[in-house]
């Protein structure tokens, strides 16, 4: 790593043991007049320098809200936020808003879902992308044009000279998905914050957009937390998974562990219903009922309802986090720690 | 990780490029909106108009054949192509032509200076409702509906009335007229805008409310409320001229479009020609304004 790709000197700060982000029981709440929605209900992870975690889940699970809890994005009349956030040694909940002006953009990045949006209509790429610059790490104009035509160059963009000064219409999908890329890569962030940054493009740029991805993390050696609710997307990215359920997270492991060896039913569901690696003629076994009411949660495990292997006692608490090994996370009743539950029950009945 | 990826080396971060070839690159918006009106003859043709109106009021001094303020008893409600009077005269014999150039430099004022009054103070707190919202937007936008009870005539009458006669009154009972109109579009749009992404984009990448409000929210905000505002300043015109109609802005002898529409009024019988001639420069001042908006908006929009 050079240090023109370090991570930004605020980061750099953080002890070699202490990781880059610390969250600890993460709660989000939105209240409105009618109704209080618990979106998030005690999250809790550690993202080491250089790794990729993917949020995996699917519409409502709060993937997204804890993502913006991470950067205090959520609007603050109407949501509630809890527990501890702390990136690069620093306590976010703590920061006033100056501060935290100060830490977007520059220590934590965020792309999003939706490229066609996330973009000022009426400002050129180069516009957008110097304005970034020259706001976080105070160069002149002409020195942060510089170098937004290297970040074009970096998220290879074809004519990067011409790309510039091109209105954000006047790019395809997949373009403005890579312009979006250089604006998060504007000030090196130490981490990048992905809101299903493929979700809304087509397969073949998708699969680009993962390579590129994947390449700049190498290159760049930043963090990222990445959110999507597909399975093939999360396997191709991420060096560890969490699966998000109404608001937690059910379980938590390596790539390889947790699709080889799911523990929560929710999870061996999911790898279940999707069409990766299933075999032809069978078909797909999906997961009956729906999300829970994020309004009125039930009292114990909220996949219970769902669950083909409910019990009476997953409805008395919130199952604990058992750590079936140090990297592997499940909260199940089912899943005693140090050593998996495969045994005990299998997916697919006869 | 696979050796599928295309690895490219990072390109050094602060060399190897050429900042005054990319300065120049970053040029070019205004020279585009200049080609697009060039294409554009109707837009050509009212800026034409408009340029021709305003620089005589400027210049009436310099090409005004009269006296605008000299009587003549003998040479009264003379018809348009009479002698020395190539528009003909009005009810006192003064010179036409020279009364409606003199009476651009009023009926133009009153025409913009009202608009722009009322799109600073609506624009502003347009902005401020929409962009916070809640008790804040509650308060402004329902003051503003007060105003809305009334028709706009009305309530330019019912405020020039209470203040008394005089161009001043009138301009400030017409800001006050547009004030509610231009705050509820500027509202709206800011309402719209807030909730976008490229905002959420912007705080994500450390701007703060105050850069939001002036680099996001008002360049977007802008362009509607200045398209609106320009069709706007047609009906502040009418409204101007209509105020001292019923003699409630200018008072005579002051050249003033409306003015002269209402004193011409008694003679329309006798000349019917001469005496529609201020109506018709105000139709045509108004339409030019609204045909030049129109076109500003095509040229200077990014996204056609």
């Amino acid at each position: 790593m050079t240090t023109e790709t370090a991570p930004h000197a605020a980061t750099a700060r953080a002890t070699a043991n202490e990781p880059l982000v610390r969250v600890e029981d993460l709660r989000v709440t939105f209240t409105s007049r009618d109704a209080t929605v618990n979106a998030v209900n005690g999250v809790n992870f550690t993202l080491d320098q250089g790794e990729v975690l993917c949020i995996l889940g699917e519409s409502g699970s709060g993937k997204s809200v804890t993502l913006r809890a991470l950067m205090r994005l959520l609007p603050p009349r109407r949501s509630r936020l809890g527990g501890k956030v702390m990136i690069g040694g620093r306590d976010v909940m703590a920061m006033n808003d100056d501060q935290l002006a100060d830490l977007r953009g520059a220590d934590v990045a965020m792309i999003f879902q939706e490229p066609m949006t996330a973009f000022d209509p009426v400002y050129t790429i180069g516009q957008q992308i110097t304005e970034t610059i020259t706001r976080h790490d105070g160069v002149s104009q002409s020195a942060a044009r510089a170098r937004a035509l290297e970040l074009l160059e970096l998220v290879q963009i074809p004519s990067p000279e011409r790309r510039l000064k091109s209105y954000p219409h006047e790019m395809s999908g997949g373009m403005r998905q890579r312009a979006m890329i250089a604006l998060a890569l504007s000030c090196r962030p130490s981490l990048l914050l992905a809101d299903e940054p493929t979700t809304a493009l087509d397969a073949t740029v998708q699969i680009q957009i993962l390579l590129l991805l994947r390449k700049l993390r190498r290159e760049l050696g930043m963090a990222v937390l990445f959110v999507t609710h597909d399975v093939g997307v999360a396997v191709e990215i991420a060096d560890r998974i969490a699966v998000m359920y109404a608001g937690r997270f059910v379980e938590t492991g390596p790539v390889a562990t947790l699709i080889r060896e799911p523990e929560h039913p929710y999870t061996r569901g999911l790898l279940s219903s999707t069409v990766h690696g299933a075999m032809r003629g069978r078909r797909l076994e999906a997961i009956g009922g729906s999300p829970p009411n994020l309004t009125a949660l039930p009292p114990g495990c909220s996949f219970a309802p769902r669950c083909r292997y409910a019990e009476p006692a997953c409805d008395a608490a919130v199952p604990a986090e058992v750590w079936i090994n140090p990297q592997h996370m499940a909260r199940c009743i089912r899943v005693a720690p140090g050593q998996a539950a495969s045994g005990g029950f299998t997916l697919r009945k006869p | 990780m696979s050796n599928r990826v295309e690895v490219r080396p990072a390109p050094a971060m602060a060399t190897g490029v050429d900042t005054a070839q990319v300065a120049a690159l970053s040029r070019g918006y205004w020279s585009t909106v200049a080609g697009r009106l060039g294409t554009d003859y109707v837009t050509i043709a009212c800026g034409l108009v408009l340029i021709a109106i305003v620089s005589a009021a400027i210049f009436a001094d310099l090409i005004a054949p009269a006296d605008p303020y000299k009587t003549s008893i003998v040479r009264r409600l003379k018809p348009i192509g009479f002698a020395n009077h190539p528009l003909g005269t009005d009810e006192l014999g003064r010179d036409m032509l020279t009364r409606l150039i003199y009476g651009g430099r009023l009926s133009l004022f009153m025409g913009v200076l009202p608009v722009v009054n009322a799109l600073i103070v609506g624009g502003i707190l347009g902005m401020i409702a929409g962009f916070l919202g809640g008790r804040v937007n509650m308060a402004i936008m329902r003051v503003m509906d007060v105003f809305y009870a009334f028709p706009s005539v009305l309530l330019a009458i019912a405020i020039s009335g209470a203040l008394g006669a005089g161009v001043t009154n009138a301009i400030v009972s017409l800001t006050v007229v547009f004030i509610p109109p231009i705050t509820r579009v500027t509202e709206s749009v800011t309402t719209q805008v807030r909730n976008l992404d490229y905002v959420e984009a912007a705080r994500a990448s450390g701007a703060g409310t105050q850069t939001i409000l002036r680099v996001h929210v008002l360049s977007n905000v802008l362009g509607p409320i200045f398209i609106y505002s320009t069709s706007l300043i047609s009906v502040s015109i009418i409204l101007a001229s209509g105020l001292s109609f019923l003699g409630l802005g200018t008072e005579p002898p002051e050249p003033e479009w409306g003015l002269m529409l209402n004193t011409l009024r008694q003679s329309i019988y006798i000349n019917p020609w001469v005496a529609a001639l201020p109506g018709a420069v105000i139709f045509a001042t108004s339409l030019c304004f609204n045909l030049l908006s129109d076109g500003l908006r095509t040229a200077m929009d990014v996204r056609l």
